[in-house]
């Protein structure tokens, strides 16, 4: 098992630079969602990793050994295929001894390693069938197995349950957290669905054209997102931003939007201008004594919750409300904000700024 | 309610395309027909007009095609013994003795060596050349396809004379090797271009697969890319193999003794003692068995081949 340190991995496609300069540490062990939307660069890091694809630039080291130049069959890594690309000419018996066979391993080790894995994965009665019949299901344990059989130092896997059908992603999302939970190899895990990298991950890497936006834990990422990129990629509905012109000093804990004074963590630089006001949808309040006014646009009801789409003076806002609370469309409301949890934004950079929230998250990310 | 269905044909649609079908067949198979009768006819029925189409088979086509014969007198020829052999009784009905064999053995043999070793290399050849244009980043990519179509452009005996001062100079005239290489170079066109279609469709994750699991780039070529492209392989060898087996203006050109394949030499039997017809036929239909047997071995591949990329997995 292995630790694995990207330093300023760049890469580019003739004149196109598919991945600028993304550094980021995935420690022993852990569970690594590469989150972005699509295009963003996430399979061409993981296959810089892997060894299929030569960075342009940038250091990528496994267990301490920088491996950037060399080719994937010297790095010991394992690639789970967003379409499994299992040897279609081999049987599943085959495909899974096809990297053991590679080691020179003996053949009753083999053996006895494939009926190991066979069994962990609960793919011991189709060891003789031919790949080409199997279910989206078995086609992905086959592949899991053909990764996990070798004892790789960590697992790639790119989208790997991106073939397979809603009701069973979850079920295989569970199984494969349990797999990572009882061997405890790092894995790095490609997905660009925000739930699923929630879920499952230890941490996350939000990628936006190449650029690593952040990268820290599945929390962290939610309250404290790094910019304003990711507190609207992550989360469903997105985070709210109010648009405002003002001015903060360090140590302000108030801003003022609309002639209301609405409170915020500790500010840890001063900036005036475009600013942002940012806040999730479960830390609005509708409340009669809120100050803050907007007119409920409409409502959207999820059983035990209710989400309320709102006009302020600001813009559009969305509320994450009990679904017993009444909010009537047409009707003007107040609204409160948690204080703790908001994050104010540069516009033009997109950059949140620092405070008490999330200044220790800011300065490693 | 009759069923009616826009992708099964009517009963009238599948009887007219059977007959049509059956008609065709006929017609190209007509002429082969023709050919294996007539290799078992004797020289008389040969010629016949009308043509016979019921005869009695005998097997002195073949026996003239494989001996050599020297005509004896009546006299000389009661004074040998009996014959050994049934051939040798044939001929001697016809007042003649063996002197021995003849050269289509020998013929039919270059043109195994030729064909075969031809296909093989523009195979092996086109296979290797094929992949790289299909996986690596070739600088000039798409020119070098280009040339390498065009050289298939005009048709190969246009540049006879030139190939012909060539072999001479080179010392390549009427060698086994001048004639593969030739073959090589004409098929070796239709070859890439053939298998970079099958190679392209392969999903590189096959080969990545291997990668990762531990083997070389020519390891995964080997024995991942290779089994996937069996059937492209196999299509395109007997594309090359019917080119070389039948090639027949530059085998006349370039060969005449030592590396002379089976098609210029097969005429040249109508000269030996008559207009020998059967013996011809003969010849023909022997020389007609290689690549059926080839093909035949091979069909199960080539069904799919010729149809490739209409249809995806
Ligand atoms: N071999 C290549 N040659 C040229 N451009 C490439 C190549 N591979 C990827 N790209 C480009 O690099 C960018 C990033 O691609 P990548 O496959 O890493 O995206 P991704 O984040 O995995 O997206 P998706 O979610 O769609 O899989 C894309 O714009 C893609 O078109
Ligand atoms: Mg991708």
């Amino acid at each position: 098992m292995a630790e694995i340190i990207i330093k300023n991995l760049r890469k580019d496609f003739g004149s196109f630079n598919a991945v600028k300069s993304s550094s980021f540490t995935i420690r022993d062990g852990e569970f690594f969602m590469l989150l972005g939307p699509s295009g963003c660069g996430k399979t061409t890091t993981l296959r810089m990793i892997a060894g299929l694809e030569l960075p342009t630039a940038g250091e990528i080291y496994i267990d301490g050994e920088e491996v950037s130049q060399k080719p994937a069959n010297q790095r010991d890594i394992a690639f789970v295929f967003q379409m499994f690309a299992l040897y279609p000419h081999m049987n599943v018996r085959r495909n899974l001894s096809y990297p053991l066979v590679s080691q020179g391993m003996p053949r009753a080790q083999v053996k006895a390693k494939v009926a190991e894995v066979a069994g962990i994965l609960g793919i011991t009665d189709i060891l003789n069938r031919p790949v080409g019949g199997l279910s989206g299901g078995d086609r992905q344990r086959v592949a899991l197995g053909r990764a996990i059989v070798r004892d790789p130092k960590a697992f790639m896997m790119d989208e790997p349950l991106g073939a397979l059908d809603a009701e069973f992603r979850e079920h295989m999302s569970e199984e494969l957290r349990a797999l990572h939970d009882r061997m405890g190899a790092t894995t790095v895990y490609v997905t660009h669905d925000q739930l699923e990298a929630m879920q499952m991950g230890d941490k996350i890497v939000v990628m936006n054209h190449g650029v690593v936006e952040q990268f820290g834990t599945p929390q962290d990422i939610y309250d404290k997102p790094a910019t304003m990129f990711v507190a609207d990629f992550i989360g469903s509905p997105s985070m709210n931003f109010l648009r405002f012109q003002g001015t903060v000093e360090a140590g302000a804990t108030a801003v003022s939007l609309n002639g209301q004074t609405l409170g915020i963590p500790e500010m840890r630089e001063p900036r005036d201008g475009d600013l942002v006001f940012g806040v999730r949808p479960e830390h609005v309040r509708l409340s009669d004594g809120g100050g803050y006014r907007g007119t409920v646009q409409a409502t959207e009801y999820l059983g035990t919750t209710q989400i309320v789409t709102l006009d302020t003076a600001n813009g559009p806002l969305k509320a994450r409300i009990g679904s017993d609370q009444i909010a009537k469309v047409g009707e003007s409301v107040g609204l409160e904000f948690n204080p703790r949890t908001i994050t104010l934004f540069d516009n033009q950079s997109g950059r949140a700024l620092r405070s008490d929230l999330n200044e220790g998250v800011l300065n490693n990310g | 309610m009759s069923s009616y269905s826009i992708t099964e044909p009517s009963k009238r649609q599948k009887w007219v395309a059977g007959v049509l079908v059956i008609l065709y067949a006929v017609i190209t198979i007509m002429p082969l027909i023709w050919i294996i009768a007539t290799g078992f006819k004797s020289p008389a029925d040969a010629i016949s007009y009308p043509p016979k189409v019921m005869f009695e088979p005998t097997l002195e086509g073949y026996v003239n095609l494989f001996t050599t014969r020297t005509r004896v007198s009546p006299e000389a020829l009661q004074a040998l013994p009996p014959p050994a052999t049934w051939y040798e009784g044939i001929v001697r009905n016809r007042d003649m003795v063996i002197a021995g064999p003849s050269r289509y053995g020998e013929r039919f043999l270059n043109s195994v060596i030729i064909g075969f070793g031809s296909t093989f290399l523009s195979v092996f050849l086109g296979t290797l050349a094929a992949y790289a244009f299909s996986r690596f980043k070739v600088p000039l990519k798409d020119d070098l396809l280009f040339f390498i179509l065009s050289t298939r452009m005009m048709p190969p005996i246009a540049v006879a004379i030139p190939i012909f001062l060539m072999f001479r100079t080179l010392g390549l005239s009427d060698t086994h090797l001048g004639m593969i290489l030739l073959y090589t170079a004409v098929n070796i066109s239709l070859a890439v271009w053939l298998l970079k279609g099958f190679i392209d469709e392969i999903p590189r994750e096959y080969e990545e697969a291997a990668l990762i699991d531990g083997y070389t780039r020519f390891q995964a070529f080997y024995k991942v890319v290779l089994p996937q492209a069996a059937t492209g392989i196999a299509s395109t060898a007997i594309f090359c193999l019917i080119f070389a087996w039948n090639e027949y203006a530059f085998a006349v050109l370039l060969t005449s003794g030592t590396a002379q394949t089976a098609p210029p030499f097969i005429p040249t039997i109508i000269g030996v003692g008559g207009q020998d017809w059967p013996a011809v036929a003969a010849g023909a239909t022997i020389f007609l068995v290689p690549v059926m047997v080839f093909t035949i071995l091979l069909r199960k591949h080539l069904l799919r081949g010729i149809t490739f990329g209409a249809v995806r997995k």
